[in-house]
C-alpha cells in the first residue's frame, strides 16, 4: 500500500513537471474557491502573453507552471514550497492577495529565486520588509485609495464612511482613503473577511451617519454583493458610492446581465483601463476579447504585464536567468511595453506611475466596462518607498 | 442612542433570524427524528440558491424560481438521502460526521463544475427592490422585509404542519419515541425520506431567498450552518419552538452586538481598547451565549418532551 | 510478541522508520521538498493521536480539536510578536494556555453527550476561531508572521537548523504514542473505556467518570497544543485557518482512516490522508470531487480504517 502511494506520488510528480523547458516560471493565483474567477482571468491573461512571445525569453523555452493558493495563506505557502522547492521554477510569480503573499514571500527569497508580484502589494514589502529580489508591478495597496481621497477631495466631500473587509490589503485601502482626505471620517467598519456577505448592520450605520459618501473595498464576488446591498438599502440615491478594485471587468457583466444599471457612472480611480490609449495595451485588450470574448480585468492586464516584464528582463541577461544581479538590474529599469504605459521602477521595486479616475459606460456594443478619464496622481509613488532601506 | 437605527438594527437581526430558521428547522427535525448529524444540510441551501437561481433566470422571474424550487429541493433531497444517508442511520454519529462532511466537498466541487467558481447574480423584481418608509424615519429595503413575512409564515406553517395533519403527528412519533411509533405501523423509511426532503425545501429556500441579497456561492451553507448548529443546540434538539425562538434570539444578539458593543464599550474602556474589543467581543458573543445556556440547561431550551 | 505479526503494527514500523530517515532519504533521491512535508505530516499525525485519545478511546467525539493547534501556536506567534523568542517562556505558557482552554471548554462541553458535544465543542472553538479573526493586532485573517522560532539559548539546539526542528517534531510524536500507550494501559484508560461503552456501569462502582473523562480531555488538548507550537515553529508563521472547523474534519477523519482506537492508527492516518491530498491535488484541481465521496466510502465500508482493513477478520473484537 504504501509503496504503491510512495510510487503513485513519483508518477505524479513526474508528470506534474513535465519534458523540463529552459525557463520555468512558478504562477501562484487562486484556482480554487469561488475567487478562482479572478485566477482564471490571470491565467488566460498569462497564456495570452506566452502565445504573444512565441513561448520564449531570451531565446530559450518557457514554461509556466501554476500553484493554487486555495485563497489561503498558507495553503498560498505551501503551493509556494513546492514550486520552489519541487518543481525548481526559476522565478515566482503572480499572487492576488496581499495576505498570501506576505506568508509566501519568506520561501521565495529564502532560496534566493527572484519574487514578482501581478497584483498584492502589501505595505510592509515596500516598506520596512522590502527586499532585492521582490518586485511588484501592479500597485502599493495604498496608492489606488490615495488616488480616490484626492478624486474625493475634487468631488467636494466632506463627510465620508469607510466600508471595507478587516484583511491586509482592506486596512491598506482604508489607510490610502485617509491618507489624502481632507474631510472627516464620520465611520469605519471593517468587516470579517471573507465570509461576512451580508451588510445590513452597517449599512443601517451608514444611513444614522449621513455622509457624503462611502468608500469600499470588495474585491472578487463579494463586490457585486455589496454594491446589491448598498442599492436596496436605498442608499443609491442619497448617498454616493467610491469604491476601488471592486467594480471590474469580472463583476460588471454580471451586473449587466442582472440589469442594474444604476451601477453605469459610478466612479474609481485606477492605474489601468482597458481603453487606455498606448499601443501594448490596444494589442493586448484586443487580442484577449478575440480570444476570450469577454474585457480583460485589472488582473489580466497586470498578469500579461508581469510575463512581458519578465520576458524584458530574460532577454536582457541573452536567457542566462540564473545571473540574478543582471535580471535584478534589467528589472530595476523596467524597461518593456506595458500596458499601463511609459512608467518607473521605484527605489522599493514598486511602480511610479498615474492614476487615473475611471467611470463605469457602455462601450459602442453595449457592453459594460470601464473608461478611463483625467489623471488623478501623476508619477505618483507609494508612501512607504522612504522606509525601504535595501543594498 | 438613535432609536431609528436601533428599530432597524433589530429588524435586520430578526431578518438573520428568519434565515438561520429555515435552515435549523431542517435540520432540528432531522436530527430529532432520525438522530443523524447532517453537515450537508448547509450544501442544500447552496444547491437550493444555484437550482432556484438558475430557474428564475431561465423563466425571467425570481418568483417562478422559488416556487420551482421547492418540488426540485424536494427531488434533490430525497435522492441524497436514498442514496448516501439511509445506510446511515444504523450508525453512530461519528461516522455520520465524517460521510456528510465528505458530501460537503463533493457538492461544492460538483457546484464548481456545473455553475463555475464565480457563482450566481440573481436580481430581484423591481416591486421588491429599493427600499420602503415605515413612518418615524424608518427606511428599511422592501425586500428584507419581505423575507421576514415569508418566514413568517413559512414558520406559521410548518406549526400547522407538524401540529394539525396527520404527517405532523407522524413526525412527533418519530421524535418523541421512534421505535414505538415504528412498532405502530408507522413507514419509518418513507417518514424519514419526507422530513428529509422538507428539511431540503427549508434550507433551499433560505438559500434562495438570500441569494438577491448577497449572490449565491459555493460553500455559502457552511458558515450558516454551523450558526444553525448553534441555535438548534439553544433552542433543543428536535424542537420547531425552540429553533424559532433560538434563531430569531441569535439573530438578534449577533446583529446587536455587531453594531452597538463598540459604543457600549467606550462606557468602560478607552477608545483604543473598546475600538479592538468591540469587534473581537461581538463575534464571540452568540458563542458566549450557546455556552451559557448549555451550561445551565444541557438539553437546550425547550426539550422535546420524551427525549 | 504477537505485536510483531500484526499487520497494522508493521505498517505502523514502515511510516515511523520512513518518518525517521527521510532528512537523508529525501535530499538522497532528489527530493528534497519532502523533508518539509514530512514534518508537516508528522504534526498532524500528534494531533490526531491525541484526538484519539479522547474520541477513540474515550468516545468523545470532539469537532473543534483543532482549536488547541491554534492556541498552541497563537501563543508562540503573540508572545514572539512581542519579541519573547526564549522557549523557556514560550513553551510553558502555550501548553498552559491549551490547558486552561481545554480545561474550561472539557468542564462545558463534559456536561452534554452525544450530538450535543459534537456541537458544543464545534462552537467552541468557532469561538476561538473569531477571537483570532478579529484580533487586529495579530493580524486577523492574515495571520501573523513569525520572524525567530523558539530561542532555547543552548548553542547545540537551535530549531533554526534544519534537522533539529525536524527530529524535535518527531521525537515528540514518538513520546506522544508513548504516552498514549502508557495512559490506555492504565486504571485511566482503563475506566475511560468503560465509561465509552456503558457509562452507568462505571459510574455505579463508584467511579466519577466526569473528572477522568475531563482529564484526558485536557490531556489531549495539551498535546494538540504542542503540535500547534511546533507548526508556529515549522511554518514561522500562524494563521485562523490553523483552528477552521474544517480542519478538525479533517483530524477526525485521518484518525478514523488509519484506525480508531488503535496505537498507531493516527500516525498511519495523517500520513495516508495527506499524501493523498497532496498526489490528488497535483492529479486535478477539482480533486475534491474524487475526495468526497472517496471520505465516504472509506465510512461507509472501512470502518475499521486501515487497521481494521490489515486485521484480519477473526482478529478483530
Amino acid at each position: 500500500m504504501l509503496k504503491k502511494l510512495m510510487g503513485l506520488a513519483a508518477i505524479v510528480t513526474l508528470m506534474a513537471s513535465p519534458a523540463a523547458a529552459d525557463i520555468k516560471i512558478g504562477f501562484v493565483t487562486t484556482l480554487t474557491t469561488p475567487v478562482a474567477v479572478i485566477g482564471k482571468d490571470m491565467r488566460d491573461a498569462v497564456e495570452l502573453a506566452m502565445e504573444h512571445i512565441g513561448g520564449k525569453m531570451g531565446g530559450e523555452d518557457v514554461e509556466i507552471v501554476y500553484g493554487d493558493d486555495e485563497f489561503n495563506s498558507q495553503k498560498g505557502k505551501q503551493a509556494t514550497e513546492r514550486l520552489v522547492l519541487r518543481d525548481d521554477v526559476d522565478i515566482v510569480a503572480g499572487y492576488i492577495w496581499s495576505n498570501v503573499l506576505l506568508a509566501s514571500a519568506p520561501v521565495v527569497l529564502n532560496a534566493n529565486k527572484i519574487l514578482i508580484s501581478a497584483n498584492a502589494g502589501p505595505s510592509p514589502l515596500a516598506g520596512a520588509q522590502c527586499h532585492e529580489n521582490f518586485f511588484n508591478i501592479a500597485w502599493q495597496n495604498d496608492q489606488t485609495p490615495m488616488a480616490l481621497g484626492e478624486l474625493l477631495n475634487q468631488q467636494g466631500v466632506k463627510s465620508l464612511y469607510l466600508v471595507a473587509p478587516n484583511y491586509a490589503a482592506g486596512q491598506n485601502m482604508v489607510a490610502g482613503v485617509e491618507r489624502t482626505f481632507n474631510g472627516e471620517v464620520v465611520g469605519k467598519d471593517m468587516t470579517v473577511w471573507p465570509s461576512q456577505r451580508d451588510w445590513s448592520a452597517e449599512l443601517s450605520k451608514v444611513k444614522a451617519a449621513k455622509p457624503d459618501g462611502v468608500f469600499t473595498f470588495y474585491p472578487g464576488p463579494a463586490g457585486p454583493a455589496f454594491i446589491k446591498q448598498y442599492q436596496q438599502a436605498g442608499l443609491e440615491g442619497s448617498v454616493p458610492l467610491y469604491s476601488v478594485y471592486t467594480l471590474d471587468s469580472i463583476s460588471l457583466p454580471l451586473f449587466q446581465k442582472a440589469g442594474m444599471e444604476t451601477v453605469l457612472g459610478t466612479k474609481m480611480t485606477q492605474f489601468w483601463a482597458p481603453d487606455l490609449d498606448n499601443e501594448a495595451n490596444k494589442k493586448f485588450v484586443a487580442d484577449f476579447r478575440a480570444k476570450y470574448g469577454r474585457y480583460p480585468s485589472f488582473y489580466a492586464a497586470q498578469s500579461y504585464d508581469s510575463i512581458l516584464y519578465i520576458k524584458s528582463a530574460v532577454d536582457a541577461v541573452g536567457g542566462k536567468i540564473s545571473d540574478t544581479d543582471g535580471m535584478r538590474a534589467a528589472l530595476e529599469s523596467a524597461d518593456f511595453p506595458s500596458i499601463r504605459g511609459a512608467f518607473k521602477m521605484g527605489n522599493n521595486h514598486f511602480p511610479i506611475q498615474n492614476f487615473y479616475e475611471r467611470t463605469v459606460v457602455k462601450d459602442a456594443d453595449g457592453n459594460w466596462t470601464t473608461a478611463v478619464g483625467r489623471t488623478v496622481l501623476k508619477d505618483h509613488q507609494d508612501p512607504y518607498a522612504s522606509q525601504c532601506k535595501m543594498g | 442612542m438613535d432609536y431609528v437605527l436601533l428599530t432597524e438594527q433589530f429588524l435586520n437581526g430578526f431578518q438573520l433570524g428568519i434565515i438561520l430558521f429555515l435552515m435549523a428547522a431542517g435540520l432540528t427535525l432531522v436530527f430529532g427524528i432520525m438522530d443523524l448529524v447532517n453537515l450537508s444540510h448547509g450544501s442544500m441551501f447552496m444547491i437550493g440558491a444555484f437550482v432556484g437561481g438558475t430557474l428564475a433566470l431561465v423563466t425571467g422571474s425570481f418568483i417562478f424560481g422559488v416556487i420551482l424550487m421547492i418540488p426540485a429541493m424536494l427531488v434533490i433531497g430525497i435522492v441524497v438521502e436514498r442514496i448516501s444517508l439511509q445506510t446511515l442511520y444504523a450508525r453512530d454519529h461519528l461516522d455520520q460526521v465524517l460521510a456528510t462532511f465528505g458530501l460537503i466537498l463533493f457538492f461544492n466541487e460538483a457546484v464548481r463544475l456545473i455553475w463555475g467558481p464565480e457563482g450566481l447574480v440573481v436580481p430581484l423584481p423591481d416591486f421588491v427592490d429599493g427600499s420602503v418608509a415605515l413612518g418615524a424615519g424608518i427606511t428599511y429595503p422592501v425586500y428584507r422585509i419581505v423575507i421576514i413575512v415569508l418566514g413568517l409564515l413559512v414558520a406559521l406553517g410548518l406549526y400547522l404542519l407538524v401540529s394539525r395533519t396527520r404527517i405532523g403527528m407522524l413526525i412527533r412519533a418519530g421524535a418523541s419515541n421512534r421505535a414505538m411509533a415504528g412498532a405502530l405501523g408507522v413507514n419509518i423509511p418513507m417518514l424519514f425520506s419526507v422530513v428529509f426532503g422538507i428539511g431540503a425545501v427549508l434550507a433551499g429556500l433560505a438559500g434562495l431567498i438570500i441569494t438577491p441579497i448577497t449572490a449565491a456561492q459555493i460553500g455559502m451553507g457552511e458558515d450558516v450552518l454551523i450558526l444553525a448548529f448553534v441555535v438548534i443546540v439553544i433552542g433543543g434538539i428536535g424542537s420547531i419552538r425552540g429553533a424559532f425562538i433560538a434563531s430569531i434570539l441569535t439573530g438578534v444578539i449577533d446583529t446587536m452586538g455587531r453594531s452597538f458593543l463598540d459604543v457600549f464599550l467606550l462606557l468602560f474602556l478607552p477608545e483604543n481598547a473598546a475600538e479592538s474589543a468591540g469587534p473581537a467581543l461581538s463575534s464571540m458573543l452568540i458563542y458566549v451565549l450557546m455556552a451559557a445556556i448549555l451550561f445551565f440547561r444541557p438539553q437546550g431550551l425547550f426539550p422535546p418532551k420524551g427525549a | 510478541m504477537d505485536a510483531l505479526r500484526n499487520p497494522t503494527n508493521i505498517l505502523s514500523a514502515i511510516v515511523i522508520g520512513l518518518c525517521a530517515i527521510v532528512p537523508f532519504a529525501a535530499p538522497a533521491v532528489g527530493e528534497p521538498f519532502y523533508v518539509i512535508v514530512f514534518a508537516r505530516i508528522m504534526i498532524w499525525a500528534i494531533a490526531a493521536v491525541s484526538l484519539n485519545l479522547i474520541m477513540g478511546y474515550g468516545g468523545m467525539i470532539s469537532f473543534g480539536h483543532a482549536v488547541y493547534l491554534g492556541v498552541g501556536g497563537y501563543t508562540i506567534g503573540i508572545l514572539a510578536f512581542h519579541g519573547v523568542t526564549s522557549a523557556w517562556i514560550q513553551w510553558p505558557l502555550a501548553i498552559g494556555a491549551c490547558a486552561l482552554i481545554s480545561l474550561i471548554f472539557g468542564a462545558i462541553s463534559l456536561r452534554t453527550r452525544g450530538v450535543y458535544f459534537i456541537m458544543i465543542t464545534l462552537a467552541l472553538a468557532q469561538m476561538i476561531f473569531f477571537l483570532s479573526v478579529s484580533a487586529e493586532r495579530y493580524g486577523s485573517d492574515d495571520g501573523l508572521n513569525i520572524l525567530t522560532r523558539s530561542d532555547f539559548g543552548v548553542e547545540f539546539y537551535d530549531l533554526n537548523h534544519k534537522l533539529t526542528m525536524y527530529y524535535t517534531i518527531f521525537a515528540v510524536l514518538v513520546a506522544s504514542v508513548f504516552v498514549s500507550w502508557r495512559l490506555v494501559n492504565s486504571r485511566f484508560g482503563l475506566v475511560m473505556r468503560g465509561a465509552k461503552s456503558n457509562d452507568t456501569r462505571v459510574q455505579a462502582v463508584g467511579v466519577s467518570t466526569y473528572l477522568y473523562r475531563l482529564s484526558a480531555f485536557v490531556i489531549a488538548g495539551v498535546m494538540c497544543g504542542i503540535a500547534g507550537l511546533l507548526q508556529a515553529n515549522l511554518e514561522n508563521f500562524v494563521s485562523p485557518d490553523m483552528m477552521d472547523w474544517r480542519r478538525s474534519g479533517e483530524l477526525i477523519f485521518m484518525v478514523v482512516l488509519g484506525g480508531m482506537s488503535t496505537l498507531f492508527g493516527p500516525v498511519t492516518g495523517a500520513f495516508v490522508f495527506l499524501m493523498l491530498s497532496e498526489v490528488l491535488a497535483s492529479i486535478t484541481h477539482h480533486w475534491h470531487i474524487i475526495f468526497g465521496p472517496f471520505l465516504v466510502l472509506v465510512v461507509l465500508f472501512a470502518r475499521g480504517g486501515i487497521a481494521g482493513l490489515l486485521t484480519p477478520r477473526s482478529a478483530r473484537e
